[in-house]
């Protein structure tokens, strides 16, 4: 990567998030077709399923850093790891909040029991909550580095044991009557609104990492400066 | 020492440190009889067996947590684990040794908890406590890792049932399905899936809690 590029990384990335998300609002409100069940209301699919998508990467992204910082011992990889929970908190409460007014307007009630999605990413979001009472109760330094990478590993490892229990919790509790009207095969069209999307908000959530990563050195600098000064 | 031996003694002095000072056992076993009496006045007469086991494992939680909380207090007032790192053992077996002594006191309350479940409510089967055998091997492996986290912040009590209740939901869910429902062999599986994945992460990763 050359070295403007690298400098101006965040530009580069809001610049993409922006354009790719206007695109994307335009196309999932003016060129895709409405669905045949749902309609109108189907389109807010093209935000909601890649904003899940994009808290995912988050939460695997701050497992591969803290996975990194169990391996080398570099304390930069703490930084990063916590960076990229903070940005899978945001998303995730954005997946719940675009959920629920999906399920407001597909079936009445805001929340839902029987959407998987929704009630996976609700048990996410308690678990990612600790995190931050975990990091704030826990004197800075490299245990709590490795405490916290250690608890980024237990999410990934949740995420899919978490998403058995529900199908499993669904059979026993009540069964599933409804289903959103998403097509198991996209259109053209459709596939082509949510790569756009899902891209626009992968870059969207890049360009607040690199963003607030660097507001968190520097906070980190400056401490270390205030500590070395007293 | 072999490893098995680090782990034995280890386990032998935290039952010893129960035996002597009784401050956990009693409390937990209380604990779970007082929370099942208040179940009941808090349950509808008709409630169906799927409430009535929740409701068990929600008391079945709780005893845990009651558990860990008290598990390190040792470790953290008189700095046993600071000792226990410098010692020439290997770290997992610090774990391994508290994990076994965790699941004694709780199956200590679970042997008073069950019958005192199918005295109030109804008979426990097979399933049931099959389930609750499984179940403790997770809470004890995922409760121990979670204990030493919350010991060296300065919350502790408040910390661990926040870090804790997340991880447990599919134990909730395993172990109500095991035995309210009439097709137990999945929910066990499911039980064993997630003692085997989070053990063998808690195994890994407990050096990293308690060295820097």
């Amino acid at each position: 990567m050359s070295t403007s590029l690298r400098n101006n990384q965040n530009v580069v990335l809001a610049a993409a998030a922006g354009c790719l998300l206007l695109a994307g609002t335009a196309l999932a409100f003016y060129w895709v077709p409405n669905a045949p069940i749902e309609g109108f209301r189907q389109r807010i699919f093209y935000f909601h399923v890649p904003i899940a998508l994009t808290a995912y990467a988050c939460f695997g992204w701050a497992a591969w850093k803290a996975l990194r910082l169990l391996w080398t011992r570099e304390r930069r990889y703490d930084l990063e790891s916590y960076t990229a929970v903070h940005m899978g908190v945001i998303f995730g409460i954005l997946t719940l909040v675009t959920g629920s007014i999906w399920a407001r307007t597909s079936w009445g009630h805001w929340w839902v029991w029987g959407s998987r999605q929704l009630v996976l990413f609700l048990v996410l979001f308690l678990f990612y909550a600790a995190y931050f009472m975990l990091r704030y109760s826990v004197e800075p330094g490299p245990r709590r580095a490795n405490m916290s990478a250690v608890y980024a590993l237990f999410g990934v490892a949740l995420i899919p044991i978490s998403f058995l229990a529900i199908r499993l919790a669904e059979d026993l509790v009540h069964p599933v009557v409804f289903t959103h009207d998403v097509q198991s095969k996209l259109t053209g069209s459709q596939l082509l609104t949510f790569v756009v999307c899902l891209v626009g908000m992968l870059s969207l959530a890049g360009s607040f990492y690199v963003n607030e990563l660097t507001g968190k050195r520097l906070d980190a600098r400056l401490r270390e400066l205030q500590e070395a000064l007293q | 020492m072999t490893f098995l031996g680090d782990v034995l003694a280890l386990a032998r002095k935290d039952l010893l440190l129960e035996l002597r000072s009784r401050d956990t056992v009693p409390a937990m076993l209380l604990f779970v009889v007082s929370t099942l009496v208040v179940f009941h006045f808090a349950l509808p007469s008709d409630a169906s067996a799927t409430a009535e086991t929740g409701l068990l494992w929600v008391a079945l939680l709780f005893t845990a947590l009651l558990g860990l909380v008290r598990a390190f207090v040792a470790e953290r007032e008189e700095r046993v684990l600071d000792g226990l790192v410098l010692a020439p053992c290997d770290r997992s077996a610090i774990w391994l040794g508290k994990v076994i002594g965790v699941m004694v006191f709780l199956m200590a309350a679970e042997v008073v908890a069950l019958p005192a479940y199918a005295l109030f409510f109804r008979p426990v089967g097979w399933e049931l406590v099959a389930a609750v055998a499984l179940a403790d091997v997770g809470l004890a492996a995922v409760g121990t890792l979670l204990g030493a986290m919350a010991a060296a912040g300065r919350a502790r009590e408040l910390l661990l049932p926040l870090l804790f209740l997340p991880l447990v939901i599919p134990i909730v869910v395993g172990g109500v399905g095991a035995s309210a429902t009439g097709d137990p062999g999945r929910y066990l599986a499911f039980l064993g899936l997630y003692d085997a994945v989070f053990a063998i992460l808690s195994w890994a990763s407990f050096e990293y809690v308690v060295t820097e």
